[in-house]
């Protein structure tokens, strides 16, 4: 029988149009403005007592509120605004009323009733130019991290050299290549097998200049790709840290390529203090104190970060570095004192067990080094004139955070012991969690987007998509009238699925993605009008309605499947290619592609079946 | 929407191929001379927009800039006569904020910032290779595509009539000196599929024709079959145009070069659909064989 769907089909759409409807939802909830609070450290809980106090003072303020609530963990509270203009001095007034223990930031609660968010449905994620906040994009110095690299192996082979009783002299390294000047030729031979053995980073070459033997380590290829990768890495798990430190709500951290890191804060818009944290490239470094009898050029003299003027000697040789810290823990000794436990990775272990052994009795540094960014002028070519720039340069500051003495050979877990208060402790800890960065990083991108323009954003997008799909409605229903209804009908199905969909996924909705979903709407009816125009030219060669409307569907059939496909290859590429504006547009084009093949081409033929399949149609409306 | 006389519109062809090429020109031309106005995305920089109590007076807020050394900077109005865009070329990442205190602090009436954006040079020199190399990619895809799926002839027709259209919006933005940004770029990667999927609508029903009417010109079949999907093409293109003017009038400032691009690409690629892509199919020499292989005559070969 021609034009007669299953039930079954006319079940599955129906489910498909339910299950859309209901995902599709929680988006006609709209966040209240919120100011969420957390301990600073994990011991500090919040109660409900905290929360009085802060609806008190907020009253006090004249700055409404909608209700508070409790973290599941006992761990957050969370305070409702009514208006989003408000957040920024409730923000304040929440600080203040709190104190410094506690973390406030700006944040916006869900309004999703429960049944909902029971079944797993949520609002679509507002991209950040429809919600406001701070994007920042950071580059990782990747120069900087294989040189550091380099140096911890320079000093690593300098100490196996020595144990083994190889004499060297030590040569400028040169980028990525260490350089050692052996007397004798059996001397770089036996240099050359030890570190054959034990190292499978280096090339080794062999040269002779000036009565010098010459061994020339260069890192291999594989060792520098293994090297950035982890610096990214590393900075990533850092960046992660420090972020959760500002206790913004669904902040964003990314790796971006093959050295960037992508952070997107939603609500923030105290971009200052977000690049003081983000931007504090610290790093640790563990070192010997200095034997009292050292020569000069084997030792370094720093000063106490905490107390000024008192400064002390350590050797240059680093046993290691901050990024090799797995977890530290500030807690107290059996006499109460507090201390800092600390675990290493497994190569930090060894790298620790092998330095302290020998060395029971000595001091031990750790060592906080900041990398702030400065402006440095120099002299550059810029379109053939020679011209003063400002480039981005660092300097770099160290200090000792803690000088304790090493009580017996440290292996992967150890303590540090000896430190002045508890604030010291959890602040070492801290730093040491955190994690130093293995290199430094500076901001190549920052995006701040205001909450009034986010509102802005949104209100003209949903202005535009309401005209374009009105508009098109209209349109359809002139010029295939009864026809057209099914379509429109057909197209709103479409806009529901798609916003369905994109909740469901977890896609970001951004201004290019709402232009995406306009674009779609006037796209999409273009299945339809395929099919459309293909039966009124079959009516017109003569067929039947009831044959001509069989026909137009299959026969348009392959111009749809054509034309879509190569519209969602465009779609896919340039999500796979783009970023930011692009990927926001490419997922509603791509999504807003599968959606319309559904709708127009399941849900009009249901609907047109209902209509005229079998029955003895004479003519069609259309 | 019934057409029910056949259009030449092939017979005009050479009119038809000779406008394209004039157009082409033009856009090359507006492209080499003026070259695009690439935004902040490409070039790096730092922008501020800001939203003031009152009409901003734009001359202030320049002489401002101007003492604080900053005279090159670009100030604007940005869809209101109260909101201003300040665009200034740098690689401090902390100017933005510098500039909208500066600013703030010399109008009386009350002044918010709505934005501060900064993209580090190197950031945009990439973007930019990505978007070319984006661009290239889809363009490769879709020739492997309709390859496949029709025929290698139809594959180049198609992606040089998609040449065409993006060229003559780029050339379009070049001539009007239009700020071509990300989502500009991203409008024109749309395009590409609009576009495309307007002319794979007409070969569909190109190569049905070819298969389905015997001894019949190629002339003749691509005039049918242009006549025959007219209607479908210019309904498309009108709710697609119906909704980019919702979006262009209603969308913001912030939307406007999207909107303007895909305008401008909406309707060259309907035109480009409907005699450039075919026509190219006469040019290129399409047969009936490149469609149906002729069965081959196995006693031929035993022959000696």
């Amino acid at each position: 029988m021609l034009n007669r769907y299953p039930l079954w089909k006319y079940l599955l759409i129906a489910a498909v149009l339910v299950l859309g409807v209901i995902y599709a939802m929680p988006n006609l909830y709209p966040d209240d403005p919120a100011i969420q609070i957390s301990g600073a450290s994990s011991t500090l809980e919040i109660q409900q007592p905290d929360l009085d106090r802060i609806e008190q003072a907020l009253a006090a303020a004249n700055l409404p509120t909608k209700g508070t609530e409790l973290g599941a963990n006992g761990r957050s509270g969370l305070v409702r605004l009514v208006n989003r203009a408000d957040q920024l001095k409730a923000q304040d007034v929440v600080r203040d009323a709190l104190g410094r223990d506690y973390v406030v930031a700006q944040n916006l609660a869900p309004t999703t009733p429960d049944w909902l968010s029971n079944i797993g449905a949520g609002p679509m994620t507002l991209g950040l130019d429809l919600s406001g906040g701070v994007h920042f994009l950071l580059q990782v110095d990747m120069e900087k991290a294989i040189e550091s690299r380099v140096n911890v192996y320079q000093s690593e082979l300098r100490g196996l050299m020595r144990t083994e009783g190889v004499r060297y002299r030590s040569l400028p390294t040169q980028g990525n290549t260490l350089q050692f000047g052996f007397a004798d030729e059996e001397q770089r031979s036996e240099a050359r097998r030890l570190i054959s053995r034990q190292y499978n980073q280096f090339a080794l070459e062999t040269t002779e200049r000036q009565d010098q033997y010459v061994l020339q380590l260069t890192l291999t290829e594989a060792e520098i790709a293994a090297i950035r990768d982890y610096a990214v890495n590393q900075n990533l798990t850092t960046v992660r840290n420090r972020v959760n430190e500002l206790g913004v709500a669904e902040p964003l951290v990314q790796r971006q390529g093959a050295d960037r890191i992508v952070v997107e804060l939603p609500g923030v818009q105290d971009t200052a203090e977000a690049k003081r944290v983000l931007g504090k490239t610290a790093n640790l470094e563990f070192r010997l104190a200095a034997e009292p009898d050292a020569a000069r050029a084997t030792t370094e003299s720093f000063p106490f970060r905490s107390s000024q003027g008192r400064v002390a000697d350590v050797e240059r040789s680093i046993i290691i570095t901050g990024d090799q810290v797995t977890d530290a823990q500030a807690n107290y000794d059996e006499n109460g004192r507090p201390q800092v436990n600390i675990n290493l990775d497994s190569h930090g272990g060894e790298l620790m067990n092998r330095a302290t052994r020998s060395n029971i009795g000595r001091g031990m540094a750790v060592l906080f080094i900041e990398q702030r960014q400065i402006s440095r002028t120099v002299t550059e070519e810029v379109d053939g004139v020679m011209q003063e720039v400002e480039v981005p340069a660092f300097v770099e500051e160290k200090s000792i955070i803690s000088l304790a003495t090493i009580q017996s050979a440290l292996g992967t877990q150890f303590r540090i012991t000896g430190l002045d208060s508890p604030a010291e402790s959890s602040e070492l800890a801290l730093l040491l969690r955190a994690g130093g960065l293995a290199a430094p990083m500076h901001f190549v991108e920052e995006r701040t987007i205001g909450p009034s323009l986010g509102a802005e954003n949104i209100a003209k997008g949903v202005t535009a998509t309401q005209v374009g799909f009105l508009a098109v409605l209209v349109f359809m229903i002139i010029i295939y009238r009864a026809f057209g209804v099914f379509a429109s009908i057909a197209l709103s199905f479409n806009l529901v699925l798609l916003i369905a969909l994109m909740s469901m996924l977890g896609a970001t909705l951004t201004l290019p993605g709402i232009a995406g979903i306009v674009l779609t709407l006037g796209m999409a009816v273009d299945a339809n009008v395929l099919i459309f125009s293909r039966i009124k030219e079959e009516i017109f060669n003569g067929m039947s309605p009831q044959r001509a409307v069989h026909e137009g569907f299959d026969k348009a059939f392959s111009a749809i499947i054509d034309g879509n496909l190569t519209t969602l290859l465009v779609g896919v590429i340039l999500f796979a290619m783009g970023s930011g504006p692009i990927k926001g547009f490419a997922v509603t084009l791509s999504l807003g592609i599968v959606t319309s093949m559904f709708s127009a081409i399941m849900v009009t033929r249901a609907m047109v079946n209902l209509a005229v399949g079998g029955r003895d149609v004479k003519k069609l409306w259309l | 929407m019934n057409i029910n006389r056949t259009i030449n519109f092939l017979g005009l062809r050479k009119f038809f191929f000779g406008v394209a090429i004039v157009l082409m020109i033009a856009s090359l031309g507006s492209l080499v001379v003026k070259q695009l106005n690439l935004g902040l995305d490409f070039t790096g920089g730092a922008l501020v927009e800001l939203n003031y109590s009152e009409a901003a007076d734009l001359e202030e807020i320049r002489a401002t800039l101007r003492e604080n050394g900053w005279g090159d900077a670009v100030v604007q109005n940005f869809g209101a006569s109260t909101d201003v865009l300040i665009r200034l070329a740098s690689d401090d990442p902390d100017l933005g904020n510098q500039v909208a205190d500066m600013v703030k602090r010399t109008e009386g009436g009350e002044v918010s910032v709505k934005r501060v954006e900064f993209i580090g040079p190197q950031v945009g020199e990439e973007l930019r290779d990505q978007g070319g190399l984006g661009m290239l990619l889809a363009i490769g895809g879709i020739l492997l595509y309709v390859s496949l799926r029709f025929q290698m002839k139809f594959a180049v027709a198609a992606i040089l009539a998609l040449v065409h259209d993006v060229i003559f919006t780029l050339g379009f933005f070049a001539f009007f000196g239009l700020s071509f940004d990300l989502t500009v770029l991203a409008a024109l990667l749309a395009v590409i599929g609009y576009s495309l999927n307007d002319t794979i609508v007409v070969f569909d029903r190109i190569r049905e024709n070819i298969r389905a009417m015997r001894h019949t010109d190629l002339v003749e079949i691509i005039n049918v079959s242009t006549t025959q999907t007219l209607g479908r093409t210019l309904a498309t293109s009108f709710s697609t145009i119906l909704v980019l003017l919702a979006l262009f009038w209603f969308g913001g400032e912030n939307i406007h070069g999207f909107a303007t691009a895909l305008l401008i690409g909406v309707g060259i690629g309907t035109y480009s659909s409907i005699y450039v892509a075919g026509g190219l199919l006469v040019t290129m020499k399409l047969t009936r064989e490149d469609l149906i292989p002729p069965q081959i005559e196995e006693e031929v070969d035993e022959r000696p």
